[in-house]
């Protein structure tokens, strides 16, 4: 017993607070993901161990799972600094401005480039906390300037928003190019 | 020679240029700002880069790699924040310094520390190319596969303390390349009938999930931090003088950053440690280090730049990228149907120059930008860190959405954006998740084709390069399995103590 705590006292380490939640879950990703290697992967007769699709999906998978186990080992041997709730908390909250960029994605086809970056920076400079117009003369300008950049210089890949489609002819094939 | 005069006409375009330009300035401006760092710049710019002629991007993608380590320098000397992670030993001895009223002399060693490393590497790499170029070519399928794979171990135990989970999220970014329709037998893999899945994760979705949306979120759910204003004032030319007292610190540092940044997996923290570890111990004065030592700011600057260069060693000479910066350029090689690897370094070697000369240039470029503009950068730490969380997420979101205007992909980034802040949140590494999925790839193919050529897994040790990786295989596990069990023995100390 002594020597097994020996062994895992090798695994000591640092442990912030959240340290075992994302172990734990981590770990039961691993057993979902080895739970189903039978049903994602397939051995095809004929063909050597190294050269099946499955090869490499097991051997990652097991990785997983021996790598999983034994940092979840460390973190239980570890001494535990408090706030874990606080901690779950913080990452949850993270949600919220995904959502906001997901909004933003699903508005551009609709928008255009511009408008939707616009407002999004807008919107999200108001939801952080900034008051001042100073804060919203920044946004306006970082928006317009990334628009300018990717789109109208570098030409980066964008949809052409639907909202162009009701400018006068003069602006729509400006604004369907560049903005 | 012929491939030096071949490299400076590759350069002579005025796009190349102009890449040159833009990468290096708009690096040490990056690299100025705490919170954003090279690989999310890289991230970003990196789909806008895949229209470019490949010496072109690769030219901007360099010059930001190669400069923000400069910028970085700034806040970590002033205001005690690096402004990448491999400025954080900077911070040991360039704040002491400004305590003391010495900032410009910490700047000033900063600044011209990083030159040397920078040009030394370089040095260095154009005198070796030619043996590399003959070296190269002996890399076949059986030494690609091993390169890779050391490059997998050394990635996890140079995490040290954190080696479990470097070793898991390593796994993680092989699984993930493993995921879709394989193009051998054309079968599914892990997309549980999910359509949606079927053509697997893109690296570059992940890269800027995991670096660019995840910082995002960090700067944006915590609370607003802005430093407070300062100017720097003094002669910044005075620690080159400074530097040539300390010749041997940087001469040994450089090599340190050098020799590290060839090794996949390993880099710049390494690097320094083992530089800050020699200066310290060599030293005429080791009770200032952590006090304001000019030659442990030295050591530091001088290690991390010459990494830059050497790193993209691996990625020239055999397609292997050491770490998460590499790995985002080895993409731009393959858009383009540029295969990095021997007969890259073989055939064209003026590419090859080309790349090294841009990397001479952007140091000079950037000492002198850094010498007359230093006070307007330190405007530029000051932007608060919640405005800066909301800049870079709609800069990832142009990233992720112009690769294939797909909100699957949007959200696919989110969810990593999401686990990255996870990861940066508990201190756990996010580049052995990148160094997985692209050297997870190579190791499928590179075992396959090796296979096909040998009658048993013995013929391995047939040829003497696959011997000595081997080799090197055992003796790095042997090494950490060792040290683990002697900071295991002593007590009161954990496996990540001795970092």
């Amino acid at each position: 017993m002594s020597r097994l705590r020996s062994y895992l006292d090798v695994l000591q380490r640092e442990r912030p607070p959240g340290d075992l939640v994302f172990a734990l879950g981590f770990l039961a990703f691993c057993l979902f993901l080895f739970a189903n290697l039978g049903e994602e992967v397939e051995w095809v007769s004929g063909m050597g161990l190294v050269s099946q699709p499955a090869f490499w999906p097991t051997v990652s998978v097991l990785g997983m799972l021996l790598f999983a186990i034994l940092h979840v080992c460390g973190s239980l041997v570890s001494p535990r600094t408090p706030g874990r709730l606080q901690e779950t908390v913080f990452w949850m909250r993270s949600l919220e401005y995904v959502a906001y960029l997901l909004v933003y994605v699903w508005s551009v086809p609709f928008l255009g480039y511009l408008p939707a970056t616009v407002l999004f920076s807008l919107l999200v400079t108001f939801r952080l906390g900034y008051r001042k117009p100073v804060a919203y003369g920044a946004a306006l300008l970082f928006a317009i300037s990334v628009v300018l950049i990717f789109k109208s210089i570098l030409q980066v890949n964008m949809p052409v928003g639907e909202l162009y489609e009701h400018l006068p002819a003069s602006l729509r094939r400006f604004a369907m190019s560049y903005l | 020679m012929e491939a030096v005069i071949g490299g400076i006409e590759i350069l002579l375009n005025w796009q190349v240029l102009l890449a040159l330009f833009v990468g290096s300035v708009g690096g040490v401006i990056i690299g100025a700002i705490p919170g954003v760092g090279a690989p999310t710049a890289i991230a970003i710019l990196l789909p806008a880069t895949f229209s470019m002629e490949p010496v072109v991007g690769l030219t901007m993608l360099l010059g930001i790699y190669g400069s923000s380590m400069y910028g970085g320098a700034i806040p970590a000397v002033l205001l005690n924040t690096p402004g990448t992670p491999v400025n954080a030993l900077t911070t040991y001895d360039g704040f002491p310094m400004t305590q003391r009223g010495e900032a410009h002399r910490a700047l000033s060693l900063a600044y011209s520390a990083s030159f040397f490393g920078g040009i030394f590497a370089i040095l260095c790499l154009i005198l070796f190319a030619p043996v590399l170029a003959m070296v190269a070519p002996k890399f076949g399928s059986r030494e690609i596969f091993l390169a890779a794979l050391l490059g997998i171990v050394l990635v996890i135990v140079a995490h040290r303390g954190q080696a479990m989970a470097a070793g898991m999220l390593a796994f993680l970014g092989i699984f993930l390349n493993s995921v879709g329709l394989e193009t051998v037998k054309y079968t599914q893999r892990f997309t549980f009938d999910q359509a949606w899945l079927s053509s697997g994760f893109d690296l570059i979705v992940v890269v800027l999930g995991l670096f660019g949306i995840s910082q995002a979120l960090v700067l944006m759910v915590d609370s607003d931090a802005v430093p407070k204003p300062m100017t720097v004032q003094g002669n910044l030319f005075r620690g080159f003088a400074e530097l040539f007292r300390h010749k041997r610190v940087a001469s040994v540092s450089s090599g340190f950053g050098v020799a590290m940044g060839i090794i996949p997996g390993v880099g710049e923290f390494t690097a320094q440690f083992l530089s800050y570890t020699y200066a310290r111990k060599t030293s005429k004065q080791p009770g200032m280090f952590g006090k304001g030592s000019p030659e442990g700011i030295i050591a530091s600057e001088a290690s991390n730049n010459a990494v830059p260069p050497s790193a993209m060693i691996p990625l020239l000479a055999l397609g292997i990228p050491g770490e998460a910066l590499t790995a985002m350029m080895l993409s731009v090689f393959y858009v383009h149907n540029v295969v990095p690897g021997p007969q890259l370094f073989r055939d064209h070697m003026d590419f090859i120059m080309a790349l090294y000369l841009s990397l001479l240039i952007l140091n000079v470029l950037v000492v002198i930008f850094l010498l007359f503009s230093t006070n307007a950068l330190i405007k530029v730490t000051q932007v608060p860190t919640r405005f800066l969380g909301m800049t870079i997420m709609a800069l990832s979101f142009v990233g992720v959405y112009s690769l294939r205007n797909s909100i699957t992909d949007c959200a696919i980034a989110s969810g990593f954006g999401v686990f990255g802040l996870i990861l940066k949140r508990l201190g756990l590494p996010v580049v052995p998740i990148i160094l997985g999925m692209v050297l997870g790839g190579i190791m499928e193919v590179k075992l396959r084709a090796s296979m096909a050529r040998i009658d048993s897994p013995l013929d391995f040790f047939d040829r003497p390069i696959s011997v000595v990786i081997i080799l090197a295989i055992v003796f790095v596990i042997v090494q950490h399995l060792r040290t683990l069990r002697a900071e295991g023995k002593q007590p009161g100390t954990t496996a990540g103590d001795s970092v």
